[in-house]
């Protein structure tokens, strides 16, 4: 079994839903059990880190980093396995541009400390304990790793190889990325595994003229199943959005709530879905567009949902500009 | 990016950049910049030896790229163009920093308009690094002209442009053309009658050959571009067959409508009824009929007394709207100006108070063949004793336009010399500044001012009535007193505003307007007739109030830009412009309904949208817009863009 690719799969800032999607793929988990030794999977299996310390570089062929990067030592372990990696891909929407948690980066790290350590109805805090990354216990000091000002990409952690897109990834995605692994029929680096074209490229629904008279939201109407839902007033995030996911929430409905990223040639995810929604709003001048715009719940929310930290303010490389 | 040859040249425009801006030493620290070869400043890079420099710098040093630092691009970057273009490089690439208008007329402080200026420059190198080359594009032009709004301004428009040889659309919204002017009576400086000089000219555009006259007719579209337009109007209907009626009124008098409805061309001084001859010198003079007021139109039930009475059968209400379609190369926007409601400036009792009018129904009292057939009368048919006039009702005003109207200082010396020829009635005039700055104006004003009329600085406040009289309220500054001025007739010389409807005129040419509501020009002083749309021009009070001398003057000027564009028979078009990625187009449909000039279609085919090049101006709003980032604007895009931005960031 010497053959065996060496596959380490880690989770960092993210719900645990990429972990579960790896399971997802069914009975093709025996197959990637059949192609891969793995090495370290935290949610799966029993490794210390320090066995991953004591590898190689370059013993780990292919590592799927799942989550955004928040922590010290979600940091440090990309950093470990970005040094014993020979590919390093970025797994889900959180590692690939900074996904739900990099919603945070809306506030400062202190407003969050505040809501969750203060503020919230439900917390009794009298002595206003924060986290610290040291405590002195009975038994010795204990070190605790530090949590960052903002979320991070992993691509502005470490040197990232591929992409693969989805919240999670839809086991589709999965098989396609384990495939150009396993056959070595890999891509350019820096590809993302899905489609290139936005997701109305391939959306069925009828298209016709885009205004926007009000804004809904998805419980508010029973959508048109064959229409355009933006043209219903839902905000779907299609028109940014790299296809490929088989349009899961659209054929249920629902609108595309973005998380397989940014199409191809789109640079801000956010921003272009701005740009796009306000060109299409039904106003005539600056009060009735902020009037309109003001029915908008949550745009930031919305447009943002899983690329604010690699949006153009918030996208540069952790220690750099 | 690497490996080119850029210039950078930065102006110093006299003192007006570097009386604040470290010109030098923003040439030193851009010859630092990656890519920098040559870096100089310049007293006046515009001078024909400022451009000799870029010339020779091109050819001896082998620039590929050049920046000037200088003023607005919208001014001189067609002139640096053409410098680069004598040095053997295309024109597209040169960039321009604005560090006049951006830098060293907003602010004093020295050393923060150096630093900014260096990152404007340092902005421009990283962009001009990404310019490619653009070849501009000619296309031939149609030699019509379409001219909108038959008042003084387009009639002298359209008649330059048809004596010249060529064809001329006249539309307008009226039944009858003139405008404003047809009411007037007597014309200031020289005191002419409107009517002697006006209808002249309008005989001429019923007569001449070469203008085809649209009147109750309105333009609903306009594509294409300059040199070549496709206009749609829209011709209501008018009831009344062209051929056969002769104006002689028969229709009006026998209406059983008659004298009913106030009069539009009276300013509401007199009543018509629903078929009338506009007024006696009209053109066309021809009856009119009035759907809105109509019985047989509005009801279906009428006595048809009209058709009755017309002896050449010329009533015809079987007529509907009909569209026409013309091809023309310019147009001409002369739309006018609407008066001030004086009701909306409440103190001065317009409305409320009988024998307080404005300056367009005093023009109709005067008129000889006005509602009081010439003379000044008040309600009751007396004489009024004592008149006020009060200026700048509507205008300098912070409630209600601040800027100044132009017109009216010079319009109420006139009126105070028509009450004091018509009547023995003492004048009052309640004036903020006394503006009459034109040829012959001031001469005028002094002439009044020794007829004995009263003239008081200071802006009426208030017009109130005590003891059944009208009481002007104001403060004479000159006497530094409060005072009360007991009249008999109050005329209220309101401002001239943009057209209720000039929003809509504006999206239908594709055009913008300034932020009093007025047509705007490219260039408030050195292009004052041309519009932000190649082709498209202005003239009279649709671009800002103005009086005739001015208005005939623009018509005149707007004219010969459009002669001049037939006279060269092609046009150089921008060729900047958009254009999709058919491999990034998901077809979403956002941006088709966007384009202001209507560029962009979706191909049913392939499901992906086009954009018409020949139409498209580079505004850029389908880029902004798309979300696939599938659309590019040439000359504007990403790459340039965000390199520019990281350039002012460094």
């Amino acid at each position: 079994m010497a053959n065996k690719l060496k596959l380490a799969i880690y989770w960092a800032a993210a719900c645990g839903g990429c972990d579960v999607a790896i399971l997802d793929t069914d009975e093709k988990i025996l197959n990637i059990a059949e192609a891969a030794d793995i090495v370290l999977w935290p949610i799966a299996m029993d490794f210390k880190y320090e066995d991953l310390y004591k590898m190689e570089p370059g013993s780990i062929d292919v590592c799927l980093y799942n989550g955004a990067v928040r922590t010290s030592e979600q940091e440090e372990l990309a950093r470990a396995l970005r040094d014993r990696s020979n590919v390093m891909v970025a797994f889900g929407a959180c590692a690939s541009w900074g996904g739900i948690p990099g919603l945070a980066n809306l506030v400062t790290r202190e407003e969050i400390f505040n809501t969750v350590y203060k503020e919230t109805v439900t917390t009794i805090n009298e002595d206003d304990i924060r986290p610290a990354t040291n405590y002195q216990g009975s038994h010795g000091e204990l070190h605790l790793p530090k949590i960052y000002d903002r979320v991070w990409s992993l691509d502005q952690v470490v040197d990232v190889d591929y992409y693969v897109p989805g919240c999670p990834p839809t086991p589709e995605t999965i098989w396609t990325a384990v495939e150009a692994i396993v056959t070595g029929n890999l891509p350019p680096k820096g590809s993302v595994i899905g489609g290139t074209k936005s997701l109305c490229d391939t959306c069925e629904r009828e298209k016709t003229e885009k205004k926007i008279t009000q804004f809904k939201r998805p419980f508010e109407i029973i959508a048109d199943p064959k229409k355009c839902l933006l043209e219903q007033g839902l905000v779907c995030c299609g028109p940014v959005t790299r296809d490929g996911c088989g349009h899961r929430c659209t054929n249920n409905n629902m609108p595309c709530r973005g998380c397989y990223g940014p199409s191809e040639k789109v640079n801000d995810q956010g921003a272009r879905l701005l740009n796009a929604i306000a060109s299409i709003m039904d106003v005539k001048d600056e009060k009735s567009a902020a009037e309109l715009a003001a029915t908008w719940e949550d745009p930031a929310g919305t447009a943002y949902r899983f690329g604010l930290p690699k949006s153009l303010i918030f996208d540069y490389k952790k220690g750099g500009k | 990016m690497s490996g080119q040859k850029i210039g950078v040249y930065v102006c110093h425009c006299g003192s007006n950049i570097n009386g604040v801006v470290n010109c030098s030493k923003v040439a030193e620290e851009a010859a630092q910049l990656d890519g920098v070869v040559v870096s100089k400043d310049y007293k006046y890079m515009c001078s024909d030896p400022g451009q000799e420099m870029i010339k020779a710098d091109i050819k001896e040093k082998g620039l590929d790229r050049v920046v000037v630092a200088a003023c607005s691009p919208r001014m001189h970057e067609p002139t640096f163009r053409k410098a680069l273009e004598g040095g053997g490089l295309n024109g597209y690439l040169l960039e321009m920093a604005n560090i006049r208008e951006h830098v060293s007329w907003v602010t004093k402080d020295k050393e923060e308009a150096t630093k900014k200026a260096l990152a404007l420059v340092k902005g421009a190198v990283n962009r001009v690094k990404y310019h490619q080359p653009i070849e501009e594009k000619e296309v031939p032009v149609n030699d019509a002209t379409l001219v909108i709004g038959a008042g003084i301004a387009g009639i002298q428009a359209a008649l330059q442009v048809a004596e010249a040889g060529h064809k001329v659309y006249l539309i307008e919204k009226k039944q009858y053309i003139g405008g404003n002017m047809a009411k007037f009576d007597k014309t200031f400086p020289t005191l002419d009658c409107a009517a002697c000089i006006l209808t002249p000219k309008m005989v001429d555009v019923g007569q001449n050959p070469n203008i085809e006259l649209y009147t109750s007719s309105e333009v609903i579209k306009v594509d294409g571009y300059v040199g070549n337009f496709t206009v749609t109007v829209k011709e209501k209907p008018r009831y009344i067959n062209h051929e056969k009626c002769t104006g002689c009124g028969d229709c009006a008098t026998a209406c059983i409508m008659k004298n009913r409805i106030p009069h539009e061309f009276d300013e509401g001084l007199s009543k018509r009824g629903a078929a009338y001859i506009p007024f006696p010198q009209a053109v066309p003079l021809k009856a009119v009929i009035d759907d809105q007021n109509c019985l047989l139109l509005t009801r279906k039930k009428c006595t048809l007394a009209c058709v009755k009475a017309c002896g050449r059968k010329a009533i015809n209400f079987n007529q509907h709207e009909t569209i026409h379609e013309f091809n023309v190369g310019s147009i001409i926007l002369a739309t006018g100006f609407d008066l001030f409601d004086a009701k909306r400036a409440p103190q001065y009792g317009y409305g409320r108070y009988p024998n307080v009018i404005n300056g367009l129904q005093f023009e109709r009292m005067t008129n000889a063949s006005g509602p009081t057939s010439g003379h000044i009368l008040l309600e009751d048919g007396t004489e009024p004793k004592s008149v006020a006039i009060i200026h700048c009702v509507g205008s300098r005003d912070e409630n209600y336009n601040k800027y100044c109207s132009r017109v009216c200082c010079m319009s109420s010396v006139k009126f105070a010399h028509m009450v004091k020829d018509h009547t023995d009635a003492e004048v009052y005039e309640f004036y903020i500044d006394m503006r009459t700055f034109g040829k012959g104006y001031e001469e005028f004003y002094n002439r009044v001012q020794e007829e004995g009329v009263h003239f008081i600085r200071g802006k009426g406040a208030e017009v109130a009535q005590k003891n059944g009289r009208l009481v002007v309220k104001a403060e004479d500054t000159l006497l530094g007193q409060y005072r009360e001025i007991p009249v008999d007739l109050v005329i209220l010389n309101t401002a001239l505003e943009p057209r209720v409807d000039a929003e809509k005129v504006a999206q239908t040419l594709g055009i913008s307007r300034s932020a009093d509501g007025f047509f705007l020009e490219s260039h408030i002083k050195l292009d004052p007739v041309t519009t932000t749309t190649d082709g498209i021009y202005l003239a009279g009070c649709c671009q800002s109030p103005k009086d005739i001398p001015d208005s005939v003057a623009q018509g005149s000027a707007a004219a010969s830009q459009s002669l001049a564009i037939i006279a060269t028979g092609k046009v150089k078009i921008s060729p900047i412009s958009a254009s999709v990625d058919e491999n990034q187009c998901a077809g979403c449909r956002i941006c088709v309904g966007l384009c202001p000039y209507r560029a962009i279609k979706l191909n049913e085919e392939t499901l992906r949208a086009e954009i018409n090049q020949a139409v498209c101006k580079g505004c850029g709003t389908c880029a902004a817009a798309c979300p696939s980032g599938a659309i590019k604007v040439s000359h504007f895009d990403n790459d340039q863009l965000l390199a520019q931005i990281e350039g002012v960031l460094a």
